[in-house]
């Protein structure tokens, strides 16, 4: 009855050249000379060192006109006004909660930066602020959009629609921020089942679609009804199939997830997380995302 | 130990999964994560192995010294263990943070390896009362994702199956003097016999049901668990109850009974495996480290 599978180690093998994507990349380590040419601006990732323009991260070169910046394969989460984020929320302060999102500080929802149940508008009173710990405790995990960002780097979220707000029961997978790919909409209802949330740091919270899609309480009430086992199947599949995804350092995005998900339809849950089921399962999804393309 | 935070929410999730024998990655409540089990990474031990479960990471090295034998059993050698929890697992054991753990880790070893029959130590001895071989086990944790101990065991009895202790011959002199000489051959060694090497099984309790294998998401569900320690034979060398939770004694034999059966199986799959390496042989391509 018990699954119990050892291996072997099988070395790393090299990633051959792959379908030519237009042009080669330049991939850079911390304290490679970029360029020695003084005419460009330096961005992310890069500094400036005896006229050379050097990295200070191991990444891809990108260039954009007079901009030079290196994009790292993992990293910090570095936020920008109107990202979607997935936090979990570590301290309850006095008139704000300190949220933890995979950046270098803690990111910060200001009580008033809340919306009220039933969407009323009024001020905060000394109640709202007593009331905070029932609303969000500390672990508890939300969905929020990046209003801006403060001198030091923090970043100051808000939960002002009700799409967003507290997150009910459901998957989280980290990963590097690097692979969540920039679209229009980062919130996703999958056609397999259950519904997806990439944020923008890194953070991807897979939940079972809820039924009333009319009426979004703005996560104030949570369901603790026991999730169906279909559903439960759709998730657990649907976060081995992201994980495979990362492994193998394909971009996150729906189109992707839900081409993998297909490709492991096959194979039992459990065993996608193999080695030699991944890369089946990534080559196949690499195939289809290629002829979709082009 | 290294714990994650998890909501409310997410638990009632986690826990409900698991009543319907279903885990957050799809796995059954008896299955175990996907192990690498490599042995000989250390070139200055006299064995070592690496295992890495899931996100846990553990390498094990053995040497063994000379040394004297203990007063109350003088012709037998002896195993001491040492377990280091490197700060590169979580920024919790920087300094002196792991030594608790380790610690801890290191006393269930010693009772674990308590029974007479796990291994045959008549053989490390040398010259009853005065020279013995001694095997220094390290443990190095380089990374904690859940189910510590499992993969501790494993990687010792890898480890242990791995070592090679060099022959010695004792010379006697006319003056009745006795002098140690160590063979010139480096491959003439003695290998030990793992059969009877326990190995730990932790079997958590979340809910109603009992989880093997627990990553640290399930861990921090559980109140309680049992660690037990299964030779191949499927018999018990010790059990301890972990965690603040309480057990009922029924829910305890049902853990046992589960753990005997995992047992068996675990011991299995790693004997083949260690096999399958044995029988590559020197050109078995290393990849340690760097791979």
């Amino acid at each position: 009855m018990a699954a119990i599978t050892m291996r072997l180690p099988v070395a790393r093998k090299a990633v051959g050249p792959s379908a030519p994507r237009g042009g080669e990349k330049h991939l850079v380590a911390p304290g490679d000379t970029i360029t020695t040419d003084t005419g460009y601006m330096r961005g992310h990732g890069t500094y400036v060192d005896e006229e050379k323009l050097i990295a200070s991260v191991a990444g891809a070169v990108e260039r954009v006109n007079k901009l030079v910046c290196v994009k790292a394969l993992k990293t910090r989460y570095n936020g920008e006004v109107g990202d979607i984020v997935v936090g979990r929320i570590t301290e309850v302060q006095q008139k704000r909660w300190k949220v933890e999102t995979n950046s270098r500080l803690d990111s910060v929802l200001l009580l008033s930066s809340m919306n009220l149940p039933g969407g009323e508008l009024r001020r905060r009173s000394a109640e709202d602020e007593l009331a905070m710990r029932d609303y969000l405790q500390e672990a508890d995990l939300i969905s929020a959009e990046v209003q801006s960002v403060f001198s030091d780097g923090a970043l100051s979220l808000h939960t002002r629609s009700l799409k967003y707000g507290k997150l009910g029961q459901g998957v989280l997978v980290q990963v590097s921020p690097s692979f969540v790919k920039r679209q229009k909409t980062h919130f996703h209802d999958l056609p397999c089942g259950a519904s997806v949330i990439l944020g923008n740091n890194g953070f991807i919270w897979i939940y079972p679609t809820p039924e009333q899609k009319d009426e979004e309480a703005g996560g104030f009430t949570t369901s603790l009804e026991p999730v169906p086992l279909s559903d439960r199947e759709v998730i657990s599949r649907l976060r081995n199939c992201i994980v495979a995804l990362i492994t193998q350092k394909l971009m996150l995005f729906d189109t992707s997830i839900l081409y993998c998900y297909e490709a492991s339809l096959p194979h039992q849950i459990k065993d996608i997380l193999k080695p030699e089921v991944m890369e089946e399962i990534v080559l196949e999804t690499r195939q289809r995302l290629l002829d979709l393309e082009g | 130990m290294a714990s994650v935070v998890l909501s409310e929410a997410e638990k009632l999730y986690i826990v409900h999964g698991i009543q319907e024998d279903l885990r957050v990655d799809g796995r059954g409540c008896e299955d175990y994560r996907c192990a690498e089990v490599e042995t000989d990474v250390v070139s200055n031990t006299s064995g070592s192995a690496r295992v890495k479960l899931g996100h846990t990471d553990i390498l094990v090295g053995v040497k063994a010294e000379m040394g004297t034998p203990k007063l109350e059993k003088p012709d037998e050698g002896y195993l001491e263990f040492f377990v280091d929890c490197s700060a590169n697992a979580t920024p919790e054991f920087e300094g002196r943070g792991g030594e608790e753990l380790g610690t801890e880790i290191a006393n269930t070893f010693y009772r674990v390896f308590s029974s007479e029959s796990s291994i045959d130590l008549k053989s490390l001895c040398i010259n009853p009362r005065e020279h013995c071989w001694v095997l220094y086990v390290d443990v190095l944790l380089l990374e904690c994702g859940g189910n510590l101990f499992d993969a501790i065991s494993i990687a010792v009895k890898a480890a242990l199956f791995n070592t090679r202790i060099p022959k010695v011959r004792i010379l006697e002199d006319e003056e009745g003097s006795k002098e140690i000489e160590l063979s010139d051959d480096p491959y003439d060694c003695i290998r030990l016999n793992v059969d009877d090497v326990p190995c730990i099984v932790t079997l958590s309790k979340i809910g109603y049901r009992h989880v093997v294998d627990a990553t640290l998401q399930e861990e921090a569900c559980s109140l309680a668990s049992l660690l037990i320690s299964v030779t191949s034979k499927g018999a018990l060398t010790s059990m301890k109850k972990m965690g603040k939770g309480s057990l009922d004694p029924e829910s305890i034999f049902e853990m046992m009974e589960t753990g005997r059966r995992v047992g068996k199986s675990l011991h299995i799959a790693l004997q083949k495996i260690l096999d399958e390496e044995e029988s590559l042989g020197t050109s078995r391509q290393k990849v340690g480290f760097l791979g």
